[in-house]
């Protein structure tokens, strides 16, 4: 039985007046590859900045590794070093080059020695397949580029999880590709993942889980062939012929990208 | 007029002299309105209620009022309550705070327009908050200041002109005496005018290069700020 790595327990999440999400329990266990899907407004990325205290729930807890990380007191710096996150919009530092990028957590959060931090940052471009712009800034790498370099910079702490929110949402289609490919090596080396996205060929392939997410709950979870092929709930059933509705359309439109 | 080549020539020996010591009173404000201006800035950004309050509390006064009532204030004023300050010292706390207060507003305008995104970003790989101020936020956000907070020093430049009414021996004061050494006002303030606009010239020039050497590649801040 594998570990639990990260679990959210009755976690609830308001803002003002609105309830974001209400009583979510959820758990990665070690290894295991975890997608959500949803349609947006639904509180995914919310969901996910809490579970690395981006935001702070309002109620119920976080815990990683079986240590409730949102009690009082809890160094937040720290625990965010084992909770790898990739955005949307990359938010690569714009001012580094991409070696700078993945650097600068090495030797400013883990104080490791430069010459250490230069190889090991090396290493993790080399992971994403981008050892040879090691030197360019973020405005002169491509979208797929930027967040490749984005999920290096996450890897390079040696994160205990990795968190992905809707990774390739902003890229070209003919750039979603790339940036999958790397995610689909992760999961292959059985980095433990949880990852929000509407890309239904990944989560087929390559989730272990997966969960539907809707208005704050979840309304159901399983494995990809019982949510795809015998989905319990009507809800779930709808939301998956829109999407594959609409992305297969897409993707026939681009000529079958990604 | 016609010999005004002469007349300038004659006393720019003088007019220097006195050019040196308005640089000398613009830089020190400058630096001193700078690291005020920045502490002010990020404690507007970043401060919690106090520290915001006091920041908002200093721009507003250092802005809302005439630099000469500032600078008055503290030559005239203060020995009312037993602090007696020399005119040097006088003319650069002044010209210090009162540049201070614009600064801030240049810096905190581009420190938000980096955005909650970068500091997400720092946040997330286990940055605190202020070590991604210093190590993300401040790198950018210096650069990108750069462009508005260029009016500052030619700005303060020709401000450093009022302290001549403390009797600062500096270019506009250098002025005022030859005018009534030499009863040719014109000729005196035309020839200060030339030596102010070289200097706003030569400051221009080196701020154009400041920017220019401060690009980061790929990056426009206009267009994307994350
Ligand atoms: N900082 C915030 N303040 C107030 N409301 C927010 C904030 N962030 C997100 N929300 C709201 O929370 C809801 C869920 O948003 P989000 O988590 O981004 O959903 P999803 O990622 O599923 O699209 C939305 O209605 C959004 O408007
Ligand atoms: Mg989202």
């Amino acid at each position: 039985m594998p570990e639990t790595i990260l679990e959210a327990r009755n976690l609830t999440k308001v803002y003002g007046q609105n309830t974001i999400f209400k009583n979510i329990n959820l758990k990665v266990k070690e290894g295991e590859a975890i997608v959500i899907i949803g349609p947006s407004g639904t509180g995914k990325s919310t969901l996910l900045r809490c579970m690395n205290l981006l935001t702070r729930a309002d109620g119920g807890q976080i815990l990683l590794d079986g240590e409730d990380i949102t009690a009082k007191g809890y160094n937040e710096d720290k625990v965010r070093q084992h909770i790898g996150m990739v955005f949307q919009n990359f938010l690569l530092f714009n001012h580094l080059t991409a070696l700078d990028n993945v650097m600068i957590g090495l030797t400013k959060v883990k104080k490791m020695p430069r010459e250490q931090a230069i190889k090991k940052a090396m290493e993790e471009l080399r992971r994403v397949g981008l050892l040879d712009r090691a030197d360019h800034y973020p405005g002169q790498l491509s979208g797929g580029q930027q967040q490749r370099v984005a999920i290096a910079r996450a890897l390079a702490m040696d994160p205990r999880v990795m968190l992905f929110d809707e990774p390739t949402s902003a890229l070209d289609p003919e750039l979603i590709g790339e940036v999958l490919g790397v995610m689909e090596k992760l999961a292959r080396d059985r980095m433990t993942m949880l990852v929000v996205t509407h890309e239904m060929g990944f989560a087929r392939e390559v989730a272990d889980r997966i969960v539907f997410m809707e208005k704050g709950s979840i309304v159901e979870e399983g494995s990809p062939d019982d949510l795809f092929y015998h989905p319990k709930n009507d809800r779930t059933r709808e939301f998956l012929w829109k999407i594959t509705e609409l992305y297969g359309k897409k993707e026939k439109d681009k000529g079958g990208a990604a | 007029m016609s010999d005004f080549p002469t007349f300038f020539l004659r006393f720019l020996p003088d007019l220097l002299h006195g050019a040196g010591i308005t640089i000398l009173i613009t830089a020190e404000g400058l630096v001193a309105g700078f690291i005020l201006g920045l502490l002010t800035a990020l404690a507007r950004t970043y401060g919690d209620k106090f520290w915001r309050g006091l920041a908002v509390g200093y721009i507003e006064i250092f802005r809302g009022t005439p630099l000469l009532v500032q600078l008055f204030l503290i030559y005239y004023g203060l020995p009312g309550l037993g602090i007696t300050l020399s005119r040097e010292l006088s003319a650069f706390l002044a010209l210090g705070l009162n540049s201070g207060a614009y600064q801030a507003e240049y810096l905190r305008g581009s420190l938000l327009a980096i955005g909650e995104g970068q500091m997400m970003a720092g946040r997330a790989i286990g940055l605190s908050r202020w070590k991604t101020v210093w190590h993300v936020i401040l790198p950018q956000a210096l650069r990108l200041a750069i462009p508005a907070w260029s009016n500052e020093p030619v700005s303060l430049l020709k401000s450093t002109a009022v302290v001549f009414l403390i009797a600062v021996p500096e270019l506009m004061a250098r002025a005022k005496s030859i005018a009534a050494k030499t009863y040719d006002p014109i000729a005196s303030y035309l020839a200060v005018a030339i030596i102010y606009l070289a200097m706003v010239y030569l400051l221009d020039l080196v701020l154009r290069w400041m920017e220019n050497n401060t690009r980061i590649p790929g990056f426009d801040m206009e267009g994307k700020k994350a």
